[in-house]
């Protein structure tokens, strides 16, 4: 399950096992190697310190277990102490008993509060509320109208005024409780943390608004800044939790683990692209692996799910268990990958890939994805269908008509015999299947006599998790009416 | 051809799991119980950084104090104690330079000692990366129009980064047409027609959903038929990693750079709060567009921006220009030893 770091941990594997503890000199070592995976996920110093010295007090003098190598038992701990930072106290979102519940957006220039803000508001119309937003955001050119647009698009009334951001929050809210709206969320203008007249002015919205709810914005890319940012907003507003945006990206998000390790209070929502349904409960353990560099499979399986066309997908699975896979379902199946992004970005969100797979995958070009396009393609559907039947003289027709060699024509073919007799054998039983794709890969380049980079035949234990990991599991928490959501705290 | 088995691999995750769902099979993972409570607040006291009363980083330098003067009172030596290295490490990864700068740096450290002092030999080291050419150029072939085109992911500050540079380009005696080539975020046209009224500049807008390469394209064309000095594009936020995004980007710079348009600035904009993500940005963006620079933005906040370092010396692109507030003004071209002070004064 913890593939990637637990590769940096085989050296931990055996020499420990007989003495059943961990000393402090492995300890030493395999934190060490946590420092750096966190360190390289952006998380900041200090919270790495201080997480670091929460792990090592869960493990020191720890009995080992069993089952577990002493890697696999460091990498458990973490994993379960990310958890348990992340997700903490999770929020209960009730409603003021004398509407409408306030809701106050703060943070940097940038975070995308005012999509947020937006997001927000089509969230709580979908828990059965009527939400009000206000547009205080009165600093960046065309911040109104950008909310505007928005609300219109989800049905949602804007209060806006051109006086100053105070006036306009207070008065929105004293709209909003005319029009009889039961949730008000207020957009803010973006603001550094050190400009002292504009943290001030925050403050004042708060003080004029009361809001129930005041959520920091913070950006899933953000470095090392995010606990200066985190904290400056904390003290000025006394915050409630976080939004966490465009965890869309392929960043690691380490500055999620920052933010909430200084502020302590629960990241609520994540916010996971441009459109306004892009957003949802935010799930800790999704993050947690994903900051480790152990995948975040789940969204991974969300983006193919939005890009993906289910039915194609599904046909050539089935094709593929049963060993019928052919090379036109390889080409839909491409097609159908290359449309969810770049395959070094995707790569990041798979779980168990080693970093040396990850910059292969991050320099494979896209020529080279069209050379395997144009090859398949220069065949004809039965050639793609049985491709037992491209001799010489058709090899050196599809060599000609996709513009590559014959060589390239042959590496291609003798690599899809190779994946075709490991599907089968997949498809036979089918509990092997996750071990055997690793196998797959590296047998066929054992076949090519290549090597492949490390870490791919961990693939198969991750794709067993993947496969196992139900979602959606906020769906079941989003009661249509009625007062508290929850963010699961396990899915 | 590794990339048929990553593509494969994707595939089977895929189909594996749209499989496995449609069976219904599913097993919740167990996680064993928390043990050990966990308080509520990680990290009580954050290692503190200097209140700023100004904005400019030039004044901000003048009176730049903290934990870098730990790394200036470390004395002069030819071989440096691992403490010694651990305060340079510090201070560099609170930078955002990254891992891989941050060891370069020290595995310099570790073999040529400090003769002159740690924080001369650290500054050093970092601005030997940073020695790009940084000059901009603002004219293109004869008879062809320059282009000067934005791109960065989403909320950088490319809008905001046009109006001050239109401002700049506007005070060289130049006479400047925006481009409004954000299609796709609300409002974003009005955002740059707002900069346009207030730099004197002409702009071409369309509706919303239009396409970007058209408005472009009719830019460039009202700049030649006009006799404007030079066009400056601004384009939709995207992220990095999505081959459709970045595909769009590249059909947007090419249709910029046909006659008798010519794109000779392709600028990627920065945060300086963005971590290690900043790098893979700069790497795909590069790819798609061609990025000739980067204007670093929001050096006014408390972030540093870091990673920058990693990004001209690895992929060669200078920074040219740095934001430094919300202001027409606060723009001000990069200056590596200024950066370089200011990076190591957190
Ligand atoms: N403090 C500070 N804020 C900045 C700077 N540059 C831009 N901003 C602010 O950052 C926010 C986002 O800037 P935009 O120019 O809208 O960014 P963009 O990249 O065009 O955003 P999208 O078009 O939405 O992708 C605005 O609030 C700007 O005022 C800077 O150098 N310093
Ligand atoms: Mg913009």
């Amino acid at each position: 399950m913890f593939d990637a770091l637990s590769e940096r941990f085989e050296r931990l594997n055996t020499s420990l096992r007989s003495r059943g503890r961990l000393s402090d000199v492995d300890l030493d070592q395999a934190l060490a190697d946590v420092r750096l995976a966190l360190l390289e996920a952006d998380v900041e110093l200090g919270v790495v310190r201080a997480f670091l010295d929460a792990v090592r007090e869960r493990l020191s003098g720890e009995a080992l277990s069993q089952s577990l190598s002493p890697g696999q038992q460091v990498i458990k701990a973490v994993h379960e102490q990310l958890i348990e930072v992340l997700g903490g106290t999770p929020l209960k979102v009730t409603y003021a008993s004398k509407p409408p519940t306030v809701v106050l957006l703060a943070g940097l220039q940038g975070a995308g509060k005012t999509t947020a803000a937006a997001k927000l508001a089509a969230w709580f119309k979908q828990q059965g509320r009527q939400p009000y937003l206000v547009a205080a955001d009165l600093q960046r050119p065309a911040a109104v109208e950008q909310l505007r647009v928005l609300a219109e698009q989800i049905g949602v009334g804007v209060y806006s005024e051109n006086s100053n951001p105070v006036e306009v929050a207070r008065k929105g809210v004293a709209e909003a409780a005319r029009l009889g709206r039961d949730v008000v969320i207020i957009d803010t203008a973006g603001r550094l943390s050190i400009d002292e007249a504009l943290m001030d002015e925050v403050r004042h919205i708060s003080s004029a608004t009361s809001p129930h709810y005041t959520f920091l914005v913070i950006d899933a890319v953000t470095g090392q800044d995010a606990v200066q940012t985190a904290r400056a907003f904390h003290d000025a507003l006394s915050l409630s939790g976080l939004v966490v945006t465009k965890l869309d990206y392929d960043a690691r998000g380490g500055a999620v683990l920052s933010a909430r390790g200084v502020v302590g209070r629960p990241v609520v929502f994540a916010s996971t692209g441009e459109k306004i349904a892009d957003f949802d409960l935010f799930y800790p353990e999704r993050m947690a692996s994903r900051i480790l560099g152990m995948g975040d499979v789940l969204t991974l399986i969300e983006q193919a799910e939005r890009t993906m066309d289910p039915s194609v997908v599904a046909e050539s699975a089935g094709r593929m268990m049963s060993g019928t896979f052919t090379l036109d379902d390889f080409l839909a199946q491409l097609n159908q990958v290359r449309k969810m992004g770049s395959l070094g970005g995707l790569m990041k969100l798979m779980p168990g890939v080693s970093k040396e797979m990850r910059t292969a995958a991050s320099n494979v070009d896209e020529g080279e994805l069209n050379r395997v396009e144009a090859i398949v393609r220069s065949m004809t559907p039965k050639e793609r269908r049985d491709p037992n039947i491209i001799d010489g003289s058709r090899r050196t027709r599809i060599a000609k008509g996709s513009a590559t060699s014959v060589s390239a024509v042959n590496q291609l073919l003798k690599q899809f015999g190779e994946m075709r007799k490991m599907m089968r054998q997949m498809g036979n039983g089918a509990p092997a299947m996750p071990a055997g794709m690793g196998r797959m890969a590296s047998l066929a380049a054992k076949a090519r006599s290549e090597s492949l980079p490390a870490g791919f035949e961990a693939l198969g234990a991750g794709m067993a998790s993947a496969a196992s990991a139900p979602r959606g599991g906020g769906s079941k928490n989003k009661k249509k009416k009625g007062g508290r959501v929850t963010p699961p705290k396990q899915r | 051809m590794i990339a048929l088995y990553i593509v494969l691999a994707i595939v089977v995750v895929a189909a594996l799991v749209i499989v496995v769902r449609r069976r219904g099979r599913r097993r919740v993972p167990q996680l064993a119980p928390p043990r050990a409570a966990m308080p509520e607040v990680l990290v009580t006291e954050v290692t503190s950084m200097p209140s700023l009363t100004t904005v400019r980083l030039e004044e901000r330098l003048a009176t730049s104090r903290g934990v870098f003067d730990r790394v200036r009172s470390l004395s002069p030596s030819d071989h440096l104690s691992e403490e010694q290295l651990a305060v340079v490490e510090e201070v560099l990864l609170r930078s955002d330079v990254g891992l891989t700068t941050a060891n370069a740096v020290l595995e310099e450290l570790r073999s040529h000692g400090a003769p002159d002092g740690v924080a001369a030999a650290v500054r050093e080291i970092l601005l030997s990366s940073l020695s790009g050419d940084r000059t901009t150029s603002a004219e293109a072939d004869e008879g062809r129009v320059p282009v000067w085109l934005f791109v960065g992911v989403n909320g950088v500050g490319k809008t905001t980064t046009i109006g001050k540079l239109a401002k700049r380009n506007h005070d060289a005696g130049r006479s400047v047409l925006l481009a409004a080539g954000d299609t796709f975020r609300a409002a974003a046209a009005d955002q740059l027609e707002q900069w346009a009224t207030r730099t004197d500049s002409g702009i071409v807008r369309a509706n919303e959903g239009a396409d970007p390469g058209s408005v472009v394209h009719d830019a460039i064309g009202r700049a030649s038929a006009k006799g404007f000095d030079i066009v400056l594009a601004d384009t939709a936020g995207r992220r990095a990693n999505s081959t459709n995004l970045l595909d769009e980007l590249s059909k947007v710079r090419r249709v910029a750079d046909r006659a008798p348009g010519q794109v000779v600035e392709t600028l990627l904009v920065l945060d300086a709060t963005t971590g290690q993500n900043a790098l893979s940005q700069a790497q795909e963006f590069l790819a798609a567009s061609g990025v000739t620079g980067i204007v670093l933005t929001k050096l006014d906040g408390t972030a540093r921006g870091g990673i920058v370092i990693a990004i001209e010396r690895d992929l060669g692109v200078p920074v040219k220009f740095v934001g430094v507030g919300e202001g027409v003004d606060d723009l001000i071209v990069f200056d590596p030893e200024e950066f370089v002070d200011s990076l190591l004064s957190t």
